[in-house]
């Protein structure tokens, strides 16, 4: 139980102390990182090389074959090409307002009934044991049954991006709510909380940092299944850019393709960590590497 | 601060034939047992006991987080009807909020009561002032020491003038130097803010230092089996602990608590308002 460790970003008021030190300390760090940074690139580049190889020189392995693979400068020059024509523009736009939506509700349906079944005796009793029969459902799974519920291609989509966020979002939130200490809550209403003060403030921080991690869990499950839904049934949008090259035989596009989707995963996935981490100065993970 | 040390005149408590079951229905245990005992408006009362007698559960009855099963409860003659901010609770640790700063932690009573923000920023600053945290405003809990954390926790439960502090272990998270730091200024705030005090310990000593009066529980089902008007004067210091009656009055709990020598049956270590956590350290940065 040590006090005022000088360390952490959490407040940056709390004095280091030894200020002549620091230079020499900061200038090795600084020499590490660069040395670190250098190593992850390397790790990058060699990775594309054999993909380079590879590719180029059509590596049949037997079981799997390079033959019709790329190669990278090849997928270079498409993703060029891409980046300068309209159509881009047009699949980012479907994608991202789709994931916007189906995101959007699920996050909302999702803390919002965790809250509740997470705290509530009746909400606990009554609503989880539909969900709980809709869980194993992969999100996929309900493609041919939204085309036939939704009049449009457009709302089956959204629709399944929307399923497959909102079980990890509710499911994590559930759990955090039923992590918050009793003693906590016990406390707050000593101090005179009332019932509905009692969730925004004891039980939705309290679950905040479980109810994050359920976001970014779910913003992953999210691109997955938007991706799928729009294979099948897109018009637009950066998953059916994808398998629309493959039915046209432009095979550096399909790679193209897909790492767009990886960028704009990560990317999301970077936008809730950030979210995340403005939301709760005061949460410290714990843990690290060596 | 309002008044300086003029007598409180409200938090008399008076329990009256007490009994309190728990557990689910059918197989429920009993932990309380025909307890009766009256606290007078500012008294210090000290409650020792063997663990598992069911101390904080008559403490969470008193709280109003419990609900007995037979026999009352009274405050200044109105039987309790479930938490109140006239009647703090304070836990051993780790019941500040994390996610608010110092200054907010110690606001929140008023908060919830609606007063503006400024106001109650203010009446906190001066709190933080009277348990010696100025300048620790801005800190979030997690960067504070045990100690200092459990001072947020009084001035906290303080900012309602609360007419009765109900403290269950409060120090027995701490180390012997910091817990007998806090001890004396547990009786220094209360020198200034006169609260009636229920003050749950395993620590005989600390009981005999602190309180007006003891009371010694039996193991559960928990009965008072022995009650004692310590007459120490008041101011109190380090040089109390070493004096004849100190000593023989700490014998004679001694004997209450391990007859013979011998030590109680262990209980499975449950808990009607949840348990400290395990990884208690964690919450320190
Ligand atoms: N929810 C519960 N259901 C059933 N029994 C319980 C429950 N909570 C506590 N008990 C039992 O009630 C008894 C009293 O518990 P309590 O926490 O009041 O003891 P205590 O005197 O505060 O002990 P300690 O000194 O260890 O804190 C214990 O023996 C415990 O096993
Ligand atoms: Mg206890």
């Amino acid at each position: 139980m040590t006090s005022l460790q000088p360390s952490l970003s959490l407040a940056g008021s709390v004095d280091t102390g030894s200020p002549d030190l620091s230079p020499v300390v900061a200038s090795a760090a600084s020499g590490w990182a660069w040395a670190r940074l250098a190593f992850q690139a390397g790790g990058l580049l060699l990775c594309v090389l054999i993909w380079h190889v590879l590719a180029s020189h059509r590596v049949p392995l037997g079981v799997i074959t390079f033959a019709n693979v790329p190669p990278p400068a090849e997928v270079l020059a498409t993703a060029w090409d891409l980046a300068q024509s309209p159509k881009l523009g047009q699949h980012l736009y479907s994608s991202l307002l789709r994931i916007f939506f189906g995101f959007g509700l699920a996050a909302l349906f999702g803390i919002g009934l965790g809250l509740l079944i997470g705290r509530l005796r009746w909400a606990h009793d009554g609503l989880l044991p539909p969900l709980e029969v809709l869980r194993p459902i992969p999100a996929v799974a309900w493609i041919p049954l939204s085309i036939l519920m939704f009049p449009s291609s457009e709302g089956s989509m959204i629709f399944i991006t929307f399923i497959g966020a909102l079980f990890p979002i509710l499911l994590n939130t559930i759990h955090g709510v039923e992590g918050v200490s009793p003693r906590l809550i016990a406390s707050a209403r000593s101090l005179g909380c009332g019932r509905w003060s009692l969730f925004t403030e004891v039980i939705a921080p309290g679950a905040a940092p479980s109810i994050v991690t359920g976001l970014s869990i779910g913003m992953g499950t999210c691109w997955f299944c938007l991706v799928t839904a729009e294979m099948i049934s897109g018009q637009f949008g950066i998953g059916y850019y994808t398998w629309e090259s493959y039915t046209v035989q432009n095979y550096a596009a399909i790679v193209v393709g897909m790492l767009v989707i990886g960028a704009l995963g990560m990317g999301s996935s970077a936008l809730i960590n950030r979210f995340g981490k403005l939301l709760m100065p005061w949460y410290q993970p714990q843990g690290g590497r060596s | 601060m309002s008044s300086p040390a003029s007598a409180a005149t409200l938090g008399h408590i008076d329990i009256d034939h007490l009994h309190i079951h728990l557990g689910e229905p059918g197989q429920s245990l009993e932990v309380v047992h025909n307890v009766s005992f009256t606290v007078a408006a500012g008294e210090f009362v000290c409650l020792l006991g063997p663990s598992g007698c069911g101390k904080s559960t008559l403490l969470g009855a008193l709280a109003g987080h419990l609900v007995p099963s037979h026999g009352s409860i009274r405050v200044d003659g109105l039987p309790i009807s479930g938490p109140h901010p006239e009647r703090a609770l304070v836990f051993q640790q780790h019941t500040l909020f994390p996610w608010k700063r110092v200054v907010d932690n110690v606001a929140f009573g008023l908060k919830m009561k609606g007063v503006a923000r400024d106001q109650r920023q203010r009446q906190a600053h001066d709190l933080l002032n009277l348990v010696g945290l100025e300048g620790f405003e801005n800190h979030y809990p997690a960067q504070l020491s045990g100690g200092m954390q459990q001072r947020v926790e009084i001035a906290r439960v303080l900012i309602n003038y609360p007419r009765v502090m109900l403290m269950d272990e409060p120090f027995g998270a701490l180390d012997a130097q910091t817990r007998l730091m806090m001890q004396e200024h547990l009786l220094e705030v209360w020198s200034r803010i006169r609260t009636s005090i229920v003050f749950i310990t395993h620590d005989i000593d600390e009981a005999l230092f602190l309180a007006d009066r003891i009371l010694v529980m039996s193991p559960r089902p928990g009965r008072i089996i022995d009650e004692r008007r310590l007459g120490f004067g008041r101011p109190r210091d380090g040089s109390l602990v070493t004096s004849a009656r100190f000593i023989e009055l700490k014998r004679h709990c001694l004997e209450l608590l391990h007859p013979g020598g011998k030590h109680p049956a262990y209980l499975e270590r449950l808990s009607p308002l949840g348990k400290v956590p395990a990884n208690a350290s964690s919450f320190s940065v």
